[in-house]
């Protein structure tokens, strides 16, 4: 009986040992948050997304498995500004982990290090699904992604300090190589400037706003609410007299209004990647721009 | 614009030179000069970045989005973390308030009806009352309190303008290994649906067999451990004591831990779309004199106890099916309860009477099983099914020849069953528009009421996150 017990003991001993050696686990929840951390974390960490490509962050359920990797997660990242508000708290208050609560080093938010766009001056739920702290959709502006990467660096330092070293070292060799791309997809782009389009929810925004795109209307009446057939039928009337180039549509979007829409002003519908993961080009973050500029540039040039 | 900009250093000068002043030696003087003319330069630079920005804004068209602006991404990334506002209000409670009511209309009156073969219990049971009727109010409070611990509050303000403390409870934070704590007053974390607030039911009413085995739901004062395991697979294990107040149980005027509740939950996903959780439970409760009322042969009300072991098992599965891609289309959740119940004790007979009392015995059951299907963004539709079997309990005053069984009426022995056919209508995350339709033999008598029922459901306030 005692070796019985002495075995369960020992086991139960591993068992607690076994993670502590293993490396940082990381719950982002979003594909382009884990792409980031896998980036900059290489080897060092182990990375699961709570989203794809092809989900609707705003609308996600607390699902047990995602309750389970935050049990065990040593470092949460969030877009924030109440972009996950609907399921990350219940997340984090399941998980019994208290190094991922707000306010603790093993939360993280993205959009903290960034300036939001699109801040409401008065909050009221008419407006719609409006974000009280500004636009969270900040990825599809490659300069934030620089900026975010430098503070997540920081982060994964302030964590795991017998690698800060390593983290700076890949922080480096991203940032150089994000730093070249910018400037390659920013020349290539150069053409988009003003040109006229039309969005399907405001988060493409920081991506119209980097490349200039001119954002001319959304199908969306407001945000998070579906367009109605007059609302449509009034942004026919509207977009007659001043016809968009495009309409640009998320992978995760269902299509069907955009393409009723193209059909009648005579615009192309291009669907974007919007997230790592979006569309087969999109496989990293780099894929991610590469990507969304040859669609948009396949059509817009 | 040049007084804004004499302003802003001003004020940049104020907040940086004035603490200073007092412990600054007259060598970090230059150093000083030199932070106050960075601070200075960069005020400048946001007051042009600004005065450009408008001056954009002015030269367009009334109408026009206001973000055609140059973006700017944050200059210095300064860690924070985001809802850590400055303002005072900033640490006030998140607050919800919950608006429902409904109109009813059903072929039997209500006023009749009962779970048969059930011992009724406390609770808000039945299809309410006919025509318009305003639902519970619920006010929902929360906030971390420090660190350590977050407390939370629900009041329900009934059409009967009174007020219940639903749920009053605080929650650990920092606990080590998944443990978590709560304290306080709080809905069981048995099951899959005790835990769930009246406004996120995906039907207007509980499941008969929620409504017969715990009064709609099952909550006291008491103390909730849980502990969530350190897998990929969702393992949590809960234990839960209390004062033994609520339904089956009753107070006893006892000190120490009144009643057990053990419950355990697994979870994970099949596949991207679909997810599962799956539980079992055991609530081991004592009663003492648990009255209700029955009538007698000629229709005069009498009260009955029931005084013993009351011991309920419960298992629940539910499954999600959530396609990728367009989540908003097209969802699926069925889910299923079922529950066992052993009574064993004595049965009083009029208490304010004759007030004879023998051995009791019963094995009750019941399920449920529900499937709510999102056919279109805003629409979803549902329907479930109700089973419950009273079985036939043991009355040692019926056996000893004392009374007929038709001296207990509610517990002669039924087969109650309801169809429910839902239907609703979410223009938005907080609004929610329901049609429910009921084919209801609650009473076991096989005479179905058919009842019909319009619900409102509206919530403002902070956006609620919703557990699974």
């Amino acid at each position: 009986m005692t070796n019985f017990i002495r075995s369960v003991v020992a086991l139960l001993m591993l068992a607690a040992a076994l993670p502590a050696s293993a490396a940082l686990k990381v719950l982002a929840t979003t594909a382009d948050w884990g792409a980031l951390a896998t980036e900059l974390g290489g080897d060092q960490v182990n990375v699961y997304t709570a989203t794809s490509a092809l989900q609707d962050v705003h609308r996600v359920e607390a699902k047990p498995s995602l309750v389970a990797r935050a049990r065990t997660a040593d470092l949460v990242i969030a877009s924030g500004a109440e972009l996950e508000i609907g399921w990350l708290p219940v997340l984090i208050q399941e998980s019994g982990n208290k190094r991922i609560q707000p306010g603790a080093p093993g939360y993280f938010e993205t959009t903290s290090v960034i300036m939001l766009v699109e801040k409401p001056e008065h909050f009221d739920r008419s407006l719609g699904d409006i974000h009280p702290q500004g636009n969270p959709h900040v990825q599809l502006d490659p300069r934030n992604i620089a900026i975010i990467a430098k503070a997540l660096t920081q982060r994964f330092a302030q964590l795991d300090a017998a690698h800060a070293q390593y983290y700076e070292q890949r922080f480096k060799d991203f940032d150089t190589r994000w730093q070249a791309a910018i400037k390659k997809w920013e020349s290539e782009a150069a053409s988009l400037k003003g040109v006229p389009i039309v969005v399907m929810h405001r988060d493409q925004t920081y991506l119209c706003n980097w490349l200039g795109l001119n954002q001319v209307a959304a199908i969306e009446p407001k945000p998070g609410m579906p367009p109605t057939a007059g609302y449509l039928g009034q942004l026919v009337t509207k977009l007659k007299a001043a016809p968009p180039r495009a309409i640009l549509v998320n992978a995760y979007n269902d299509p069907k209004a955009a393409k009723w829409l193209s059909a009648r002003v005579n615009a192309p519908v291009i669907v974007l990647p919007f997230s790592v993961g979006g569309t087969p080009g999109a496989k990293d973050l780099f894929g991610l721009f590469d990507d969304t500029l040859n669609q948009l540039l396949a059509v817009l040039k | 614009m040049s007084s804004f900009k004499a302003l802003a250093a001003l004020l940049a000068f104020a907040g940086i030179a004035l603490p200073a002043l007092g412990y600054a030696a007259s060598d970090d003087v230059a150093s000083l000069r030199a932070e106050l003319q960075a601070l200075k330069d960069e005020y400048s630079k946001r007051v042009d970045a600004l005065e450009q920005r408008i001056s954009t804004l002015e030269s367009m068209p009334v109408g026009a989005t206001a973000e055609a602006g140059p973006p700017v991404p944050a200059p210095e990334p300064t860690p924070s973390t985001a809802g850590y506002g400055g303002q005072s209000t900033a640490f006030n409670p998140a607050m919800s308030l919950i608006l429902a009511g409904s109109y009813t209309n059903t072929s039997q009156d209500p006023e009749t009806w009962r779970i048969g073969g059930f011992m009724p219990g406390d609770g808000e049971v039945g299809p309410g009352a006919r025509s318009f009727n305003l639902g519970e109010s619920e006010i929902t409070l929360s906030a971390n309190v420090d660190p350590y611990f977050s407390a939370q509050m629900t009041a329900a303000l009934s059409a009967e303008d009174e007020v219940e403390v639903e749920e009053a409870f605080f929650r650990t934070l920092a606990l080590p290994d998944g443990f978590t704590a709560k304290g306080g007053r709080f809905f069981s974390g048995f099951g899959y649906l005790n835990e769930v607030h009246a406004h996120a039911w995906d039907f207007v009413d509980q499941p008969l067999v929620y409504q017969a085995f715990f009064g709609g739901q099952f909550k006291q004062d008491g103390v909730q451990v849980k502990w969530l395991a350190p897998t990929d697979l969702f393992v949590e294990l809960g234990a839960e004591t209390g004062n033994g107040d609520a339904f089956p149980g009753t107070r006893r005027n006892r000190n120490g831990f009144n009643g057990a509740t053990l419950f355990a939950h697994v979870g994970g996903d099949v596949d991207d779309a679909t997810s599962w959780r799956a539980g079992a439970a055991y609530l081991d409760q004592r009663a003492e004199d648990r009255a209700f009322e029955e009538s007698d042969e000629f229709g005069f009300p009498l009260v009955d106890a029931f005084s013993g072991k009351s011991r309920t098992y419960v298992v629940d599965a539910v499954l999600k099916w959530q396609p990728v891609g367009d989540p908003n289309r097209r969802q699926l959740k069925v889910q299923g309860e079922y529950m066992r119940r052993r009574e064993t004790g004595l049965l009083a007979f009029d208490t304010q009477g004759s007030n004879l009392s023998d051995s009791y015995r019963s094995t009750q059951s019941g399920w449920y099983l529900q499937g709510v299907y999102q056919f279109l963004p805003r629409w979803r539709a549902g329907l479930r099914y109700d089973s419950l079997d009273s079985g036939s309990p043991r009355i040692g005053l019926v056996d000893s020849g004392e009374f007929p069984l038709s001296a207990f009426p509610s517990l002669l022995p039924a087969d109650p069953d309801r169809i429910s056919l839902m239907l609703d209508w979410n223009p938005s995350e907080f609004t929610r528009l329901r049609a429910q339709f009921d084919w209801d033999d609650a009473r076991g008598v096989d005479d179905r009421d058919r009842a019909f029922r319009l619900q409102y459901i509206y919530g403002i306030g902070t956006h609620a996150a919703h557990k699974y």
